[in-house]
């Protein structure tokens, strides 16, 4: 026997979870996302009168691992100032002890969503080329992602790629901020936060886990982050995300798959995933800027490095660069053929 | 390989190959190396002055007019200057490689950087 539908259920379900933002400037709007740690709202700033992104933890603990998750993931996004990566606006622990933050409200399409409007390869590249500048940086800031994929990566109106969801992230070194390296579960124990107010991401999470163990999402996370060798993990882990994901752009999937039209992936880009997707860390480009400029390299119709050309290639390449100056000679030699036989009649 | 050394190679070959055709006319092979010269000349000509034209305007309508005019005017100066009569021989195949010349101008070729402060 029921006695509640499951929408019913869904509604109240929402309910329960919905946070209870009194005390806060924050006044909740709608769920949008759910992930691993907690759910995603939008919500309206009311001080600024703006939409933001809220994300907010599941169970209400602030000195949990989770909430020292959350807290870490706002504290690294605001480390990481740049217009490829989402910003962050506050972070906080609400009325009820669930730790939130909030973050800007991205109006896009997930990058899987997005890019079934978008047929050209040239374009998907430079899409690309967009991730590889905020993770370059991010790595320049010493921070890992560990969980670059498709749904993490959004598409806004203006065609500006923001890279979310960086729940997962590890700080390597350096320049981000002692208070965001203590909650790395790899790192050290974790400093109780002082008080604040508000908090947010707009993401879905995909795995959260303790030291050692294994997170990432399958198809995307690099074989020793798939193993859990945490300690190996470093710029090149994410490197063999992009490869993976540079597959998806081009075929609809991480691993190696024909063309969606059944034609084969040109080989110069079929190198450029293999050499970044490959399962040992030392054959991979040992940088984002370098797979990067593999990229730039195929775009402007010049060799890539992860693919020595045979002369037929080259030639074939330097036809395909050149190929409407080349056809203007020919129609001139042709006309200056036509002219002599003309004259000669 | 900068937009002016671009147009200055390519209208050379184009014109030395344009001059090298006048040896298919017997009643002119025996002028054949003078020929090929003015013919190299003319195309060098319009070379850089497309060249220098794609550096001050970027628009490849406007530099395949541009060399168009300028392969134009060259070719019936030379028509006219030869008094042989080959107008259009000369005149089509030349207005033609400044087309050629100002399109790969536009399109190929490294534009001046900017100068910063």
């Amino acid at each position: 026997m029921k006695f509640i539908s499951d929408s019913a259920l869904e509604r109240l379900r929402d309910a329960a979870e919905a946070p209870d933002l009194a005390g806060t400037r924050y006044r909740l709007l709608e769920r949008i996302a759910r992930g691993g740690m907690g759910v995603v709202f939008t919500a309206e700033d009311e001080n600024l009168k703006r939409r933001v992104a809220l994300k907010v933890l599941d169970v209400p603990a602030t000195d949990g691992d989770l909430a020292n998750r959350l807290i870490r993931e706002a504290r690294v996004l605001a480390a990481l100032e740049h217009p490829g990566i989402v910003p962050v606006h506050d972070v906080g622990t609400l009325a009820d002890g669930r730790v939130f933050y909030t973050m800007k409200f991205v109006e896009g399409k997930r990058l899987d969503k997005y890019i079934e409007s978008v047929a050209s390869i040239p374009d998907r590249l430079r899409i690309f080329l967009r991730i590889c500048d905020a993770v370059a940086f991010a790595h320049a800031r010493g921070v890992l992602h560990r969980d670059l994929k498709p749904a993490n990566i959004m598409v806004g109106p203006f065609g500006e790629v923001l890279v979310m969801d960086w729940g997962l992230a590890k700080i390597l070194r350096g320049n981000v901020s002692d208070d965001a390296r203590v909650g790395d579960p790899e790192a050290t124990a974790f400093e109780k936060p002082k008080e604040s107010a508000s908090a947010g991401d707009a993401t879905e999470v995909s795995v959260v886990t303790g030291h050692g163990t294994v997170m990432g999402t399958p198809g995307y996370m690099s074989p020793e982050q798939a193993r859990g060798d945490v300690a190996l993990l470093d710029a090149r882990s994410d490197i063999y995300s992009l490869g993976a994901l540079l597959r998806f752009l081009l075929t609809g999937r991480p691993e190696l798959a024909p063309l969606p039209n059944g034609s084969r992936m040109d080989k110069s880009l079929a190198a450029i995933c293999a050499k970044a997707a490959t399962a040992s860390p030392a054959e991979r480009y040992p940088s984002v800027q370098e797979m990067a400029l593999d990229v730039s390299r195929y775009l402007d119709g010049l060799a890539v490095g992860a693919h020595p050309e045979s002369l037929l290639e080259k030639a074939a390449r330097f036809y395909r660069r050149y190929r409407f100056f080349i056809l203007l000679i020919a129609a001139y030699l042709a006309m200056r053929v036509l002219i002599l036989l003309f004259m000669h009649r | 390989m900068n937009k002016v050394l671009l147009g200055l190679l390519i209208g050379a070959l184009l014109g030395a190959i344009d001059g090298g055709t006048a040896w298919f006319t017997p009643a002119v092979r025996a002028q054949i190396v003078g020929i090929v010269f003015g013919s190299t000349l003319k195309g060098l000509i319009a070379g850089v002055a497309a060249g220098i034209f794609a550096r001050k305007v970027n628009s490849v309508p406007l530099g395949i007019l541009f060399g168009l005019a300028v392969g134009f005017i060259l070719a019936f100066l030379v028509a006219h200057y030869l008094q042989h009569g080959y107008y259009f021989e000369i005149i089509l195949p030349g207005s033609i490689v400044g087309m050629i010349v100002g399109y790969a101008t536009q399109r190929y070729g490294a534009a001046p950087v900017p100068a910063t402060r």
